[in-house]
């Protein structure tokens, strides 16, 4: 298999924002480069204007006056849906009910007019590539959820368009069906190097997809940056909270330490603030001694998820603190324990709303 | 037990409601078959009388059908690709086109029939041709096309099926063909059925429009109550039921098989 090959347009969108009739702002002007072969990951919560940013790259809707999206450096901005060689997978699938599996996944092809020997020879390929064999002559009523997922996929990627589009494309599916084809999913875009943006509210599955991750709020972009970028340092207390779980510290700073009602801890770098707010990940705290740790509290609750245990410390900060520990120890709502922070740990955010 | 005499209660008035209804109609077609029907069934049985209203009505009954077929054919060669264009585009133009294509619903026969003589009434070769006649008709039966298009897209979700084909890059004539109509079908059904029985059954709007070489099914009808004898009257009505009963059936048949999908 070549892993190498680099498929796709490179994307632009620039100064793209959205009103619509109603006098809803959905989007706010945003400017964004897509390399080709990209996978980007639109995050955020609920009516963020995810949909909406991935429409108008889609063709569905036209951005506000003065926005233009290009690809591969030419303005399609004017440029219906049909006219732009885009793949979608809609949230709903909108597969075909009047079609077979097989005659959905060669539609585009058909209109394209692939004779049909090679059609079929296309369609096959798409079938062994989504796993879909024994079931081309199906109709659309009679598969599963994640078939009907993996019909709109191949249906999508079949036309070897330019840019893929999925908007939450796993949504649909229960949990564990969910974990399975993010996996399948993640081997498949690889595979075929497509760039693709990817739309989605679970940051599990933007970690895992995402070359790179969006992460909007309300309207606007919050942050851009690799998985790791986002997570390790995040630009903002919204991106801190929405992606992982994070406790946010507001404390005074003294001589380059934290002062919090539990003790002090030491942070790098920014003697020069007076104030902050402090973003703490609960995997980088470590249970220490309560007699000799520079920070203590008492436990609040512990919750056992298997592989680890979250504890509740309250008492500690001006907020419970979440501490993640490892499943073997032991520890009880009531005891003391003692925290410890590694300075590298504790990220500085800057002060807003 | 009480309940039992509850049930038998409803019973029996469900029976005499329907008595009620299918008497007269029982009646009627019965009065169609008699040799005479002032000295009743034993007087004999007879087809003569429908033999007589086919010779004197054939060619209105015949009229009435094609223009049952003309106005279906004009309803769904305009109405569902409106239904499509409104349901699709949305917004305030459609729902304001949508509402004056549904206006005729609430406005009576005779309004329409006078507002379009008043306008058309001039055009004297079209006054005195069966188009005068299809052109109401159209107006009169349009809404019931259009809204049962549009109440089968509200069920199957037309928006996404219509941007799915466009991902793929189907130009909007191809949408509909492919996709829309196929998936569509059985509202076009319903609304192709309805279309033909409120053709064939109108008569308030067409008795105004009609003039005597441009008579339907109803029109003649009425004639025929006025001017002929009951038995040949009752005749008439016999060969209207047989041609809408059908249609009543097949329509019913198809509301509940789309309701049980
Ligand atoms: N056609 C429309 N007319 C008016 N407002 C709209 C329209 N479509 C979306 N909106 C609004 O724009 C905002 C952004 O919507 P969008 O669908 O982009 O959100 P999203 O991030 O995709 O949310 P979700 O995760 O729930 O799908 C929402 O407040 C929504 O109500
Ligand atoms: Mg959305």
């Amino acid at each position: 298999m070549n892993m190498m090959t680099r498929h796709g347009a490179a994307l632009k969108v620039e100064n793209c924002g959205k009103t619509f009739a109603d006098g809803t702002c959905a989007l706010a002007r945003a400017t964004l480069d897509i390399a080709q072969s990209e996978t980007l990951v639109l995050l955020g919560p609920s009516g963020c204007g995810k949909t909406t940013l991935l429409r108008i790259v889609a063709g569905l809707e036209t951005p506000d006056s003065g926005g233009r999206v290009l690809f591969d450096g030419k303005d399609l901005t004017r440029q219906p849906i049909e006219k732009r060689n885009v793949g979608m997978v809609f949230q709903s699938y909108a597969l075909f009910p009047n079609m077979s599996v097989a005659d959905n996944i060669g539609y585009g092809l058909k209109l394209r007019g692939l004779p049909k020997t090679e059609r079929a020879a296309r369609v096959a390929e798409l079938v062994a590539l989504t796993n879909l064999g024994g079931l081309e002559d199906r109709r659309i009523d009679q598969l599963s959820g994640g078939q009907r997922q993996r019909v709109a996929l191949a249906r999508a990627v079949a036309i070897r368009p330019s840019v893929l589009l999925l908007d939450e494309p796993l949504t649909a599916l229960d949990a564990a069906l969910r974990e399975r084809l993010r996996g399948e999913l993640n081997d498949l875009l690889r595979k075929l190097g497509i760039t693709a943006i990817y739309v989605t509210h679970d940051q599990a599955e933007a970690m895992e997809l995402g070359d790179r991750i969006v992460v909007m709020r309300k309207g606007a972009i919050a942050q851009v940056g690799t998985p790791r970028e986002i997570y390790f340092t995040p630009a903002n207390r919204f991106v801190a909270e929405f992606v992982g779980a994070a406790n946010i510290i507001e404390a005074p700073i003294e001589s380059g330490e934290l002062v919090l009602p539990g003790g002090r801890v030491p942070v790098s770098g920014r003697d020069a603030m007076s104030r902050a707010v402090a973003m703490v990940r609960p995997e980088t705290i470590m249970l220490a001694d309560a007699a000799t740790a520079g920070l203590a509290g008492t436990v609040d609750s512990v919750r056992f998820a298997g592989d680890r245990q979250r504890i509740i410390v309250r008492d500690a900060a001006s907020v419970p603190l979440a501490v993640d520990a490892p499943n073997t120890v032991n520890v009880s709502a009531g005891e003391r324990v003692g925290l410890s922070i590694p300075p590298a740990a504790i990220r500085l955010l800057p002060e807003e709303d | 037990m009480r309940n039992r005499i509850l049930f038998t209660l409803q019973f029996l008035f469900t029976l005499l409601v329907a008595a009620f209804l299918a008497v007269p109609a029982g009646l009627s077609i019965a009065a169609g078959v008699t040799v005479n029907y002032f000295r009743g069934l034993q007087s004999g049985v007879t087809l003569q009388w429908v033999a007589q209203v086919w010779d004197l009505y054939a060619g209105t009954i015949l009229a009435s059908i094609m223009i049952a077929l003309g106005t279906l054919a004009v309803t769904l060669v305009v109405g569902v690709p409106a239904a499509y264009a409104l349901y699709v585009r949305g917004g305030r133009l459609a729902r304001l086109v949508e509402e004056i294509i549904t206006l005729p619903l609430a406005i009576p026969g005779l309004a329409i029939a006078l507002a379009l003589l008043l306008t058309y009434g001039g055009f004297g070769s079209f006054r005195r041709s069966w188009l005068f006649i299809l052109a109401g008709h159209v107006v009169f039966t349009m809404p019931f096309m259009v809204r049962s298009v549009m109440a089968v897209f509200a069920t199957i979700d037309v928006k996404s099926l219509d941007e799915g084909a466009a991902s793929l890059g189907a130009p909007p004539w191809r949408r509909f063909v492919d996709v829309i109509v196929p998936n569509a079908a059985p509202g076009i059904l319903a609304g192709s059925l309805m279309v033909v029985t409120l053709s064939l059954g109108e008569f308030n709007l067409t008795w105004m429009l009609h003039t005597p070489l441009t008579k339907t099914l109803p029109v003649g009808l009425a004639d025929s109550y006025a001017s002929m004898r009951l038995e040949v009257a009752s005749a008439y009505t016999l060969i209207f039921f047989v041609l809408i009963i059908p249609l009543l059936v097949a329509m019913q048949w198809i509301g509940e098989r789309g309701q049980s999908r």
